[in-house]
């Protein structure tokens, strides 16, 4: 039989340590759903969905019960909207409503992918679909949006940065009284992965296969217990400790990934190597950065103890999966991360940091709640820095931030559940990036080469 | 199929006979029982064999849960493969 102490480790991490699978993604391909007559699009998309993904909820509380361990997340990814919109023409919302109905007939968390690719310029479809991205995400609960609008192949379209800042103010004020809930579920990317499993940036690449399982790990807290019984290693001792712990965590998403595989006869597709945090006590990275000895998450050192253990985790999961992908990394959104919170609220945490810290981790300035009155040039500006260090680094980067309308530094906002809470965080306002971000146009693809 | 049961929390008098029951009565055949105490708390981990269980899965999990709660006991019943993934190349 397996070894007592064995079988009580894994007993803890999910008793005591809040070891989950985040979630189980099917990406479905809505391709073959389009049609000039955007009702009859819609129909096909629902009758899509609904076929494919009518048993994605029960196989996932069944594999739940069956070995366990929690999935916290059911969710469906699907092909960029934008596509579908291009070929109908008419208003794009009403494939948010149709999306929703998917979502509610099958009982999904959320659907992803109420989206646009234009990183190098819009094409038909997509500027309508991001214009309409305000109404979607405020008349429709579980329905999230992503727009990429750089690469490191083709730069950084800043046309579509200008839009996006003016479409993430919209859509908080739209949704000023749920808590500007709208920008929550809308992200901005540069270099988008395909096969993200994760919200609220997944979406079904036009590389994938026309019906996939993608499965998303967690388990800050594990790594966090696991760092505690290793008070006085030096970082090697530290890498090889997380390394370990991401291993363990991984083989379970590669066993929950290729078993919801094989019960909804669909491919398996990727493990994504995430460290997600949750608010709960206990399943913070914050804490974990802590644990290796920063008095706070935010002060010096952050970004090397990050960078540690976000290719320990990488390091580590690899060899557990048969596939990885997806974000594969330590995730910071602020909100959802009870140690940055508290970082952020103490002053410890500040965005200059975050933003230093994105480019060592898995995504990007996540989950951060902005003061209300901030001028759509400067959330432009935002984006167009944290696309820069993706396009540069070839890695991907997003921001997610909140516009808190009607609220200033020092106040804060409560979305509720897994998106947390958080404090208004201050920004640079005394000087305008505007003439920057109007002269519009594109920041041409970096070297390659001469990297220094 | 193979799951395995874990048992932990304050030992008492007739913990095994209790879990062996309800093992019992729903056509569930104990393979192997490991336990250990330590200071007063039982950890009892039991291999066993589920393929003629006589209830649904979900049903059996339910009621050693169940049975865990009204002795005060963390009682857990998961699928062997679990810990043979996390623990075995």
């Amino acid at each position: 039989m397996i070894n007592i102490n064995d079988i009580m480790e894994t007993v803890t991490m999910i008793s005591h340590e809040n070891l989950d699978i985040r979630t189980v993604t099917m990406g479905i391909s809505l391709l073959d759903c389009a049609d000039s007559d955007i009702n009859k699009s819609c129909d096909k998309i629902y009758e899509k969905i609904t076929r494919l993904a009518g048993n994605l909820v029960k196989v996932g509380c069944d594999i739940e019960k069956e070995y366990g361990i929690p999935i916290i997340n059911k969710r469906i990814s699907v092909t960029p909207i934008a596509m579908l919109a291009a070929a109908s023409g008419g208003d794009p919302v009403k494939y948010a409503k149709a999306l929703q109905k998917a979502a509610d007939a099958t009982g999904v968390n959320f659907i992803g992918g109420y989206s646009a690719l234009v990183h190098k310029g819009f094409s038909a479809g997509d500027e309508n679909l991001i214009r309409s991205i305000p109404e979607a995400l405020s008349i429709t609960n579980n329905i999230c949006s992503s727009v990429n609008i750089g690469s490191t192949k083709s730069g950084i379209n800043m046309d579509a940065v200008k839009l996006m800042g003016q479409i993430i103010r919209q859509s908080a004020a739209l949704t000023k009284d749920k808590n500007c809930i709208g920008p929550a579920k809308l992200v901005v990317f540069c270099n988008a992965p395909e096969d993200n499993p994760f919200m609220a940036g997944a979406f079904h690449g036009t590389g994938e296969p026309d019906c996939v399982i993608h499965v998303g790990v967690s388990g800050p807290g594990v790594v966090h217990s696991a760092l505690k019984r290793c008070p006085d290693g030096d970082l090697g001792d530290v890498a090889e400790v997380i390394k370990r712990t991401a291993f363990k965590i991984t083989r379970m998403g590669q066993l929950v990934g290729t078993e919801a595989s094989k019960r909804l006869g669909v491919p398996f597709g990727i493990v994504d190597l995430s460290l997600a945090p949750t608010p709960a006590v206990g399943d913070s990275v914050a804490r974990i950065l802590e644990e290796m000895g920063l008095e706070s998450c935010g002060t010096h050192g952050t970004t090397a103890a990050l960078a540690l253990l976000n290719d320990a985790v990488k390091k580590g999961g690899v060899m557990a999966s048969s596939s990885v992908g997806g974000l594969s990394g330590a995730f910071i959104p602020v909100s959802e991360d009870a140690g940055m919170i508290e970082a952020a609220r103490n002053g410890d945490l500040k965005i200059e940091k975050l933003e230093a810290m994105t480019a060592v981790c898995s995504v990007g300035l996540d989950m951060i709640v902005i003061p209300g009155d901030t001028p759509c040039e400067t959330i432009s500006a935002i984006i167009a820095d944290e696309a820069a260090i993706g396009m540069v680094n070839s890695k991907t980067t997003a921001v997610r931030v909140i516009p808190a309308i009607g609220r200033k530094q020092g106040e804060e906002l409560n979305f509720g559940g897994l998106l947390g809470e958080g404090p208004v965080m201050p920004l640079n306002l005394d000087k305008s990036p505007a003439k920057f971000i109007n002269r519009g146009g594109r920041i041409p693809a970096p070297m390659q080469s001469l990297k220094n | 199929m193979k799951t395995i049961i874990s048992v932990i929390g304050k030992d008492t008098v007739g913990i095994i006979s209790k879990v062996s029951a309800v093992c019992s009565k729903y056509n569930v055949n104990i393979v192997d029982i490991t336990q250990s105490v330590l200071q007063d708390i039982l950890v009892m981990v039991m291999l066993t064999e589920i393929s003629e269980l006589s209830c649904s899965f979900s049903d059996f999990s339910d009621e050693m849960k169940q049975l865990g709660t009204n002795l005060g006991l963390d009682i857990r019943v998961m699928h062997e493969d679990i810990f043979n993934s996390m623990h075995r190349i």
